[in-house]
């Protein structure tokens, strides 16, 4: 219980240090990328789907596994088209006199 | 065997953060994002293989049923939707959570007094060990984070959908509901914390079924009494909040489970989410303390106690299309500044045509972006990116603001507040102190926007009546389309 608490303060100031420096443009990709990795609660979902002592217990885990994926799926998916979109300034509008448009 | 799995699970909290710190740059972001997501697979991996395949029917059921779900709302989504989104994933990732927890109790509860059960459960892969009390306040803690994620995350999902009103919904005695219902969560888990014990003869399984189930019941209640008076305005902090609940919600599953990968990763979301409440508070100059309390702003302009054109002894200066074209066209530097009725006029592809015609006849074209514009952090620079805006082209409050006295004409499309400078210079002004976009200082302000009603706060807006603005009133699409093809014609 003590070294997990040590590695849960650890983990936390790791995660401050690094995500204060995720400038503003990414805040949203940023939220639903840390969305998608909250859903590792999957991984004890499928520890209690394991369960096959108690049967109450296999199917509130099998109800747990199905919210976790649709976490981790979704989170994922969705973090990845947003971050598509982010693209540079394009070449031709790079010098003001070229007359792209 | 062990030994990989931790490996594996140490592996994946590698993964996730290297993945989060290529989040520091755009040009690295997707990569980050593809590196957390193969953590995930690894720790995913991992599990299955220390579990074995128990119940293989139900654990790749699951797996279908919820990729499916996942994969078809990730897709479908509108960018504008995406706080929306966002909510309904925190509150899944804490269902889970809460979920998990309830296994746990369902498999103490089918052991029977006794040790009738015992023989059976030591069949099992994950032996069952008896609840004693640090492990039952870690289930309680479970319980009770996971379901107030679940139920505030719905109702803030409500909220930016507009299925439930964005005003801030209060009854008498709410507050007293509130406590009460967060006192009887307490009693709750105290009673489930009472029924643990050292053996299980010493367990009081009635104790912890009743505990549990109350628990349950009380978050569940206590998330909805906690989001629903806060207004829609502050539901950017309220989502923000409630990603940090769906970490910690998942760091007291890994204290549950004995489990390092649900602990690190929990963390590091947990620390995610404070950093953009906290942000997001600076950016409105509101203690969090005082958003919770709710009640201020409601979720459409005029939501306040505003009339139109709330200051009939000032006048406002209204200029047209063609003068603005003109401005526009011999200015050195623009600055746009998108507020959230940019986005809701869906306006962002003309706002991003007129600026590629400005920047082909040599105008320096510029995005400022106030934290808050938008529906939830950087929510505006995702739409932008959206329309094609280069993200080089966007800039942060901190970092344009010395930069608007050295411009000629600043466009402001849609924002209110974020531009209002009573906020520098009036004490009585409720939005006092909170910092904004220096706009008033560049040449010439050019607002787009419907009318003079007031913003989200339902203040009146001096800005409007500065010596330096123009106001361009209509619809922002309708109005940049006619922008782009005067600059066209000229």
């Amino acid at each position: 219980m003590l070294s997990n608490l040590v590695i849960f303060i650890l983990a936390a100031f790791i995660g401050f240090e690094v995500i204060s420096k995720v400038p503003q443009t990414l805040h949203t990709p940023l939220m639903s990328g840390t969305n998608a990795i909250s859903g590792i609660t999957i991984v004890g979902a499928l520890v209690a789907t394991g369960m096959i002592e108690s049967p109450w217990a296999k199917w509130i885990g099998f109800a747990a596994l199905i919210v976790a994926t649709i976490n981790v799926v979704g989170g994922f998916l969705v973090t990845d088209r947003m971050l598509q979109m982010f693209k540079p300034k394009r070449r031709d509008s790079k010098e003001p006199s070229s007359n792209a448009a | 065997m062990q030994n990989i799995i931790l490996l594996a699970y140490l592996g994946a909290a590698v993964l996730f953060i290297l993945g989060m710190k290529r989040l520091q740059s755009p040009a690295t972001a997707r990569t980050g994002n593809r590196l957390a997501a193969i953590g995930m697979l690894i720790a995913v991996a991992a599990t299955l293989l220390q579990q074995r395949i128990l119940s293989p029917v139900e654990m790749i059921g699951g797996f279908v049923v919820g990729a499916a779900v996942g994969m078809l709302l990730a897709r479908r989504v509108a960018m504008t939707s995406m706080p929306e989104l966002v909510a309904v994933f925190n509150g899944f990732g804490g269902l889970a959570s809460a979920l998990v927890a309830g296994g746990e109790i369902a498999r103490y509860l089918s052991v029977e007094p006794g040790g009738g059960a015992v023989a059976q459960v030591a069949q099992s892969m994950a032996a069952l060990a008896p609840l004693d009390v640090p492990e039952a306040i870690t289930v309680v803690l479970c319980i009770l984070i996971g379901t107030i994620t679940f139920s505030g995350s719905f109702v803030a999902f409500g909220k930016l959908g507009g299925h439930l009103s964005g005003n801030p919904v209060s009854f008498p005695g709410m507050r007293v509901l509130t406590v009460l219902a967060a006192l009887g969560a307490l009693g709750a888990g105290g009673y489930l914390i009472y029924g643990a014990g050292g053996s299980f003869e010493a367990m009081d399984m009635q104790a912890i079924m009743w505990g549990a189930l109350a628990l349950g019941f009380l978050s569940l209640v206590l998330g909805i009494f906690l989001v629903i008076p806060i207004g829609g305005a502050d539901m950017p902090v309220v989502v923000a909040l409630l990603n940090a609940y769906s970490g910690l919600a998942a760091a007291a599953t890994g204290f549950m489970l004995d489990n390092t990968a649900l602990i690190v990763s929990g963390a590091l979301v947990g620390a995610s989410g404070l950093i953009l409440t906290s942000i997001m508070c600076e950016a409105m100059n509101r203690s969090l303390l005082n958003v919770l309390l709710g009640g201020f702003g409601g979720d459409n302009d005029g939501g306040g106690p505003a009339v139109e054109g709330a200051r009939p002894d000032l006048t406002v200066q209204e200029t047209s299309v063609e003068d603005v074209a003109i401005q526009l066209t011999y200015a050195e530097q623009v600055i746009v500044v998108p507020g959230y009725g940019m986005a809701v006029a869906q306006a962002q592809h003309q706002v991003r045509e007129l600026s590629d015609m400005l920047q082909a006849q040599g105008v320096t074209v510029k995005y400022a972006i106030h934290p808050v514009a938008g529906r939830m952090p950087g929510h505006m620079n995702v739409l932008l990116a959206e329309a094609d805006v280069p993200y080089d082209q966007l800039y942060e409050m901190d970092d344009i603001n010395s930069e608007f006295g050295m411009t000629d004409v600043s466009l402001v499309i849609g924002a209110n507040d974020v531009v209002n400078p009573s906020a520098r210079t009036d004490k009585a002004s409720p939005i006092y102190g909170m910092p904004i976009l220096d706009v008033d200082r560049s040449g010439t302000v050019v607002v787009l926007k419907r009318s003079l009603r007031p913003g989200y706060s339902g203040i009146d807006n001096m800005l409007f009546y500065h010596d330096n603005t123009r106001m361009l009133f209509g619809d922002a699409k309708d109005s940049l389309a006619k922008l782009v093809a005067a600059v066209k014609n000229l």
